[in-house]
């Protein structure tokens, strides 16, 4: 499992056209790593994740996806990602394809792609719009020991999935703490794992039963300390909710938001120089 | 009418909090139902279970959370769980007895749009989506709503149908099979609406002081009728007051304290 730096990582395993899964339920999420996907303008993407979140907002705003597969499309607690509403009322910059699934379904579809299902199977009971639209993904069928009506959600096996952690240790091996939402089944579903993380370490400050990732279910990773900012690492930096909330404006523009993504993203040789430029990091 | 010394979120929030039992195991959503769970948890029901969806299970936060998933709601948790397991085992298999919602639009019979407004494939307003509402919606053992009344917010006819309130009515919701209840109070700004028992049509059941019957109606849209016993619910008591807004004080300053990390590791 090599340590790559990031640039480096992304260009040769993200490709144009990719699935793409960014997980990390509100923590731990891959902002470092989404950046460089920007940086890179990697296109046609189909990004998949539970909520988009800003990260999202931001791939989706600057072109670099066509179709999102998602459960919740806000700003927590703040209101609406406005680059991806834009892209659903009025196709900008591109038109966006859509596969929503409540969060439960999309859990399921996560877990039966880690565990090499074609589905996976929740009980059914008032059927809602979203089973009945264009394209919706999901299908009912009968239990075979009871008769009773299941829904099958199909598997989703991302051909990328990418994480923050918190540590990696010299053998290689990954320790996720904290909210960890669907990150374990998003890694065991993909065909390829990339892992940011926090920092390096000789041994992994693991209890027994702790989320570690072992060293050969990981494609490659790379050290980004910050590399979840403005989400967080639990044990390292909170959440920047400051920063969740001035996004709002920024985003609710076309222009100032593309203005925004040249500036600190596109103008920025890594992370850590954003990081510096928004007066986070020393 | 004069100032009634609070707000309608702050009657909403307290109006709500009354409706949790000690020791309940509440399934909590962000917002004013984040608000009213810790409320009464920090008041009348020190031992309420606060599950948020993210994971965090039996969640004691001193301040509340901007996100469903704020280090501090795993900070003070009983356990974190993978995401996958808190709606298979917790919510699915039964084991949440109150559901808090909020939505776009509401319709008379309590089914919830929190997807699209206008026509799903070219939306007029493309809104967040189902998250956990539609499982919440389901499962709980019964439903809270929590929202604000208006004209179109409260409509004939949702637009789209992301979770199942009482279906048609008239025993509908029962005989889908659905496990939960369904809502049993949808608390807005003007006072409470609940299901008729036969019917399970919505009727305004209770109003704040100085509320009048009238204006509940007009911030309806569609012909609300009122229950045979029509409450007046009480103003909130100063305690709860209190107790509420150095909450919300102490949640402002900690959503405001900058964030620095060190790039050395």
């Amino acid at each position: 499992m090599p340590l790559l730096p990031l640039d480096e990582a992304i260009a040769t395993h993200v490709r144009d056209g990719d699935s793409v899964a960014l997980e990390g339920f509100t923590h731990l999420i891959p902002f470092a790593a989404g950046h460089e996907i920007i940086r890179l303008r990697r296109r046609n993407l189909h990004l998949i994740r539970m909520t988009p979140d800003l990260i999202y907002d931001q791939l989706i705003g600057m072109g670099c996806a066509s179709r999102l597969t998602f459960s919740w499309g806000g700003n927590p607690g703040v209101g609406s990602l406005h680059r991806l509403r834009d892209a659903v009322e009025r196709q900008w910059p591109q038109p966006l394809a859509l596969s929503e699934f409540s969060h439960a379904e999309l859990a399921l579809a996560y877990q039966a792609g880690a565990s090499g299902m074609s589905c996976g199977l929740m009980p059914h009971h008032a059927a809602t719009d979203l089973a009945r639209v264009p394209g919706a993904a999901v299908r009912t069928v009968p239990c075979p020991f009871t008769g009773r009506l299941l829904t099958a959600v199909p598997a989703i096996n991302p051909d990328v999935t990418i994480l923050h952690a918190q540590q990696i240790d010299a053998e290689g091996n990954v320790l996720i703490r904290g909210i960890v939402g669907a990150a374990r089944e998003a890694a065991h579903a993909a065909r390829r794992v990339l892992v940011t993380v926090e920092e390096r370490v000789e041994r992994l400050d693991a209890e027994m039963n702790a989320l570690v990732l072992p060293s050969w279910l990981i494609t490659c990773a790379s050290v980004v300390p910050g590399g979840a900012y403005p989400s967080y690492a639990q044990g390292y930096y909170a959440r920047d909710n400051r920063f969740y909330l001035a996004w709002d404006e920024i985003a609710r523009d076309r222009q100032a938001f593309t203005a925004w993504m040249e500036r600190h993203v596109l103008g920025m040789r890594d992370h850590a120089a954003l990081l510096r430029a928004l007066g986070v990091a020393a | 009418m004069s100032m009634p010394g609070y707000s309608p979120e702050e009657i909403m929030t307290v109006t709500a909090a009354r409706h949790l039992q000690d020791g309940a195991v509440c399934f909590v959503g962000i917002g004013l139902p984040s608000a009213a769970c810790n409320l009464a948890r920090m008041t009348h029901a020190p031992r309420l279970v606060l599950i948020y969806e993210s994971g965090t299970v039996g969640t004691k936060p001193t301040v509340l959370p901007l996100s469903i998933g704020d280090g501090e709601l795993a900070e003070t948790a009983t356990c974190v769980v993978p995401l996958p397991e808190i709606f298979a085992h917790y919510l699915q298999r039964g084991r949440v007895d109150v559901g808090f919602l909020g939505a776009a639009q509401i319709d008379a019979f309590g089914n919830l749009n929190s997807t699209v407004i206008g026509d799903y494939a070219h939306p007029k307003v493309r809104l967040p989506g189902a998250g956990g509402a539609s499982e919440i919606a389901t499962y709980a053992r019964e439903v809270l709503v929590i929202m604000k009344q208006t004209p179109r917010s409260f409509v004939s006819s949702l637009d789209f149908l992301t979770s199942a309130g009482y279906l048609e009515g008239h025993g509908a919701r029962a005989a889908s099979g659905s496990p939960g209840a369904g809502p049993r109070a949808v608390i807005t700004d003007f006072g409470i609406l609940r299901p008729h028992a036969a019917t399970q049509e919505l009727e305004l059941a209770a109003l704040y002081p100085g509320i009048g019957v009238d204006a509940a109606r007009a911030a309806t849209g569609w012909p609300l009728k009122v229950a045979a016993r029509l409450e007046t619910l009480p103003a909130p008591e100063p305690a709860d007051l209190v107790v509420l807004r150095d909450l919300e004080a102490r949640t402002r300053a900690a959503h405001a304290r900058p964030i620095r990390i060190n790039l050395r590791s």
